[in-house]
């Protein structure tokens, strides 16, 4: 077990002048399972191989515990990178199967014995220890690749999108498995998702990054409730925020047909004379005709007690989408019109030009 | 792992908006009771080339409950996935069931390997949009090319395996990697189940299968190079100890010990063809014979950097460029034959022996034109048609060129090619199993091995054409 830190830690390809991983800063704890998520090229996989020692590092350090492992090869830095092959092989028993490579690395047949026990009551597949693998359903198939990794008692487990060639079952099925397992071990964790569903639901933290830069790193509570700047609002949360740049007028902030209040101190930060309001979609609440924005439905998805408007508004001229969430009894149907308001104290106010959270 | 990290290597990038999503069901039509028509309206097919024949296959079923009659039997390999053989035209594919994330990832991959003169399996199709009749999603597939003449590592464990044969294999696979890493590919899961191998003269070329894992990049970090490495020791050696296991091979195989061969095979190879080499100024020659020794290994060298030291009294030497087929090449440019590395190194050490016995002052090229209507022609003309499917043409002239020696040495005697032809095709050809498409027609140890590996067949063995040994 143990820390894992990124100090700086920058990656520049050759022929390119911006940095794929700029300044990276993350501390992980021990046992921590912290979740890399962004979209494509936002550099989480690229961090991820620095850390296994698949990607050089341009500067910066990477620490395991307290041992700089910047320039060790990525078979000394005690990782696991899990689910990089999981073909199980039929003719040798699911122990086998998860003990093998122990044998490679010279490990005694008693040791290679205990460690493939004790993994085995962790992953529930005791019973199974001298089948073979075609007597496994799926699940099991998968917890068995887990099973590879935990017996080398790895300091890290690296993992990066190994739910991708899932089907969306047994992705859900497996996801939770993950998470519970490597909490019950205690083994440091490092994610990479492209799927913030997945980085919310899994990780003690989550990172966000883009362009190669941090956005935020926080846990997911405080991702949703406190995005730190328009980016983080905006790919956190499904369906998203709805983000709209608005004229500051005294005593707040002129949405549609209505002011929304905002302390003056908070406005005084903001550069210029808009600033965006963000409000998730179960912020939004129904308001009198006139009052906040009409939105005019184009779509209404029904999931039983909510539903989901997908509308669009008119400011300035120009339509903006808005997603609101409604009581699922009483949905309006599409092409109807509604008025909608933030609900007093739920919403995100960033500075339009630098992005950033204004006021708490 | 598939991102774009700013480099260019991305031209051709996955669809990233589909990334980890379902292919999304379409509302099944009220003439669903008619498959396929009815469920043909909902797929999406990305393909290279047009292959009308794909919209006859089975798509609205899951691949694993496809009825025998579309089905190749070929023998599939380790999988993590769902794989199946089938008939398409006049080849055969391989159908892969996977997430559509993948499959494009892995199908635009290969494309630019092949561009790239990598030897790969030809990607077909992408499909996607899959339901059943009753317009339940199903997974969406990848479909490759199936290579004539090739085997999965394991069909070859059919036959007595050679101690030899295995270290070929495993030097085959290492020469494969070391080509990837030159054009900068990182393969994530090297192993012999992710690789397909033809006969190359004795010898093995070994071809990529699963580019699953992989990813392109301007240049590869040590890094990146020497878990690869790792990566394929730890799969050979658990694929060994799964043969071994399976009572597949013999029992003095050392499956650690073998996988490290691989090791050793791929950083004398990768030292070879980049290294940096320092020698005396009145050592020149050193220039010449690192080019033929690079050549000798199959390579050709495009660009060297040659610096000297300031006081000009040393030669630095490295090869900057280097480029696979040196042997393959000059057989095409001298006869139009495209053979294998080490086939066309064989044929033209026979055709150089064939001008220098003949008429060493004969223009090289009229001489192998001679060579090609003399030799080769006349031997491939004389396999029977039956036994046409045993090995690739390039192989049986090989063969035939070994067996006439072999004869000769016994005999003490000159062995005119005909009678060589002949005896050949008695003695040997005929015992062999067919190669072109391995399985086909499958004897009973591959039956035995196919039985072994039930757990992801679920074909009866009296589904398979009796086998005629």
């Amino acid at each position: 077990m143990a820390t894992v830190t990124f100090d700086n830690a920058t990656r520049l390809y050759p022929g390119t002048d911006k940095p794929a991983v700029d300044k990276l800063n993350i501390d992980i704890a021990d046992g921590e399972f912290l979740v890399l998520v962004g979209p494509s090229g936002c550099g989480k996989s690229t961090s991820l191989r620095m850390l296994a020692g698949l990607e050089d590092v341009n500067s910066g350090r990477i620490l395991i515990g307290d041992r700089d492992v910047t320039d060790v090869p990525p078979k000394d830095r005690d990782i696991a990178m899990v689910f990089q092959n999981y073909a199980l092989y039929p003719h040798m028993t699911v122990a086998d199967n998860m003990g093998f490579a122990l044998k490679i690395a010279g490990v005694s047949k008693e040791e290679r014995a205990e460690r493939v026990r004790e993994a085995a009551k962790l992953l529930d597949l005791e019973q199974y220890l001298d089948r073979k693998p075609k007597a496994l359903s799926g699940g099991q198939r998968q917890r068995v690749a887990m099973g590879r990794a935990i017996v080398r008692n790895p300091q890290v487990f690296l993992m990066d999108e190994p739910l991708s060639n899932l089907d969306a079952k047994l992705r859900v099925q497996t996801r939770t498995q993950i998470a519970s397992l490597t909490r019950r071990l205690g083994v440091t964790t490092v994610y990479v998702t492209h799927d913030q569903v997945e980085a919310m639901t899994m990780g003690d933290r989550v990172a966000v990054l883009k362009d190669g830069l941090l956005q935020q790193v926080d846990t997911p509570r405080n991702l949703y409730d406190r995005p730190q700047n328009v980016f983080v609002a905006g790919f956190i949360g499904s369906p998203a925020m709805n983000l709209l740049e608005l004229p500051v007028v005294d005593g707040g902030v002129q949405f549609g047909g209505t002011v929304y209040p905002v302390q003056h101190d908070v406005l005084e930060e903001a550069h210029g004379r808009t600033v965006t309001l963000g409000t998730r979609p179960e912020d939004l609440e129904s308001a009198p005709s006139g009052e906040g924005l009409q939105v005019e439905v184009d779509v209404v998805e029904e999931l039983g007690a909510d539903a989901y408007v997908y509308g669009h508004t008119t400011l300035d001229g120009k339509d903006h989408d808005i997603v609101a969430r409604v009581d699922g009894r009483r949905p309006p149907m599409k092409g109807e019109s509604i008025w909608v308001r933030p609900q007093q104290g739920h919403v995100h106010l960033f500075d339009t030009k630098s992005g950033l959270r204004l006021g708490d | 792992m598939t991102e774009q990290s700013g480099a260019k290597w991305h031209d051709e990038p996955t669809d990233y908006a589909q990334i980890g999503k379902l292919p999304r069901t379409e509302a099944a039509s009220a003439n669903d009771a008619a498959p396929p028509a009815g469920v043909i309206g909902s797929l999406n097919i990305t393909a290279a080339a047009a292959d009308p024949e794909l919209l006859d296959l089975p798509w609205h079923i899951a691949l694993e409950d496809w009825p025998a009659a579309y089905l190749a039997a070929l023998p599939r390999g380790i999988s993590r996935h769902i794989v199946r053989f089938a008939h398409l035209g006049g080849s055969v594919i391989a159908i892969k069931e996977t997430s559509e994330h993948v499959a494009r990832h892995e199908y635009h991959m290969l494309r630019k390997l092949a561009r790239m003169d990598v030897p790969c399996v030809e990607p077909v199709a992408v499909i996607t949009g899959r339901t059943t009749v009753d317009g339940k999603p199903l997974n969406p597939v990848l479909v490759t090319r199936h290579l004539k003449f090739s085997m999965p590592y394991r069909a070859l464990f059919s036959q007595m395996l050679r101690r030899d044969t295995l270290t070929r294999l495993i030097d085959a696979q290492a020469l494969l990697l070391v080509r990837l890493h030159l054009i900068g590919f990182y393969w994530g899961d090297v192993s012999l189940s992710n690789t397909l191998f033809r006969r190359d003269a004795g010898a093995f070329a070994a071809y990529l299968v699963d580019a699953e894992t992989g990813e392109l990049y301007p240049d590869l970090s040590m890094g990146q190079r020497e878990y690869d490495l790792e990566i394929a020791r730890v799969n050979i050696a658990g694929e060994l100890m799964d043969l071994l296991e399976g009572g597949l091979i013999e029992e003095k195989v050392d499956p650690v010990a073998t996988s490290e061969l691989i090791m050793d095979s791929y950083r004398r190879l990768w030292a070879e063809l980049t290294e940096k080499e320092s020698f005396e100024l009145d050592e020149r020659w050193r220039v010449g014979a690192r080019i033929r020794r690079l050549n000798e290994l199959g390579f050709d060298v495009e660009e060297y950097a040659i610096k000297t030291t300031p006081d000009g009294s040393t030669i630095q030497l490295q090869p900057k460029v280097v480029d696979a087929g040196h042997h393959q090449r000059r057989l095409l440019r001298l006869t139009g034959l495209d053979a294998q590395e080490n086939q066309a190194r064989r044929l033209l050490n026979d055709m150089d022996q064939f001008r220098a016995d003949n008429n060493p002052d004969m223009d090289e090229e009229i001489s192998a034109h001679t060579w090609v209507s003399q030799i080769f022609e006349p031997i491939v003309r004389s396999i029977p048609r039956d036994l046409a499917g045993k090995l690739e043409p390039a192989e049986v002239v090989h063969e035939v060129l070994e067996h006439r020696w072999y004869m000769s040495e016994k005999q003490d005697s000159y062995i005119p090619l005909a009678e060589a032809v002949q005896s050949y095709l008695d003695t040997i050809l005929r015992h062999r199993r067919d190669e072109a498409a391995i399985m086909l027609n499958p004897d009973t140890a591959m039956l035995k091995i196919l039985d072994a590996e039930a757990e992801e067949s679920r074909y009866d063995e009296d589904e398979y054409p009796d086998s005629d040994d």
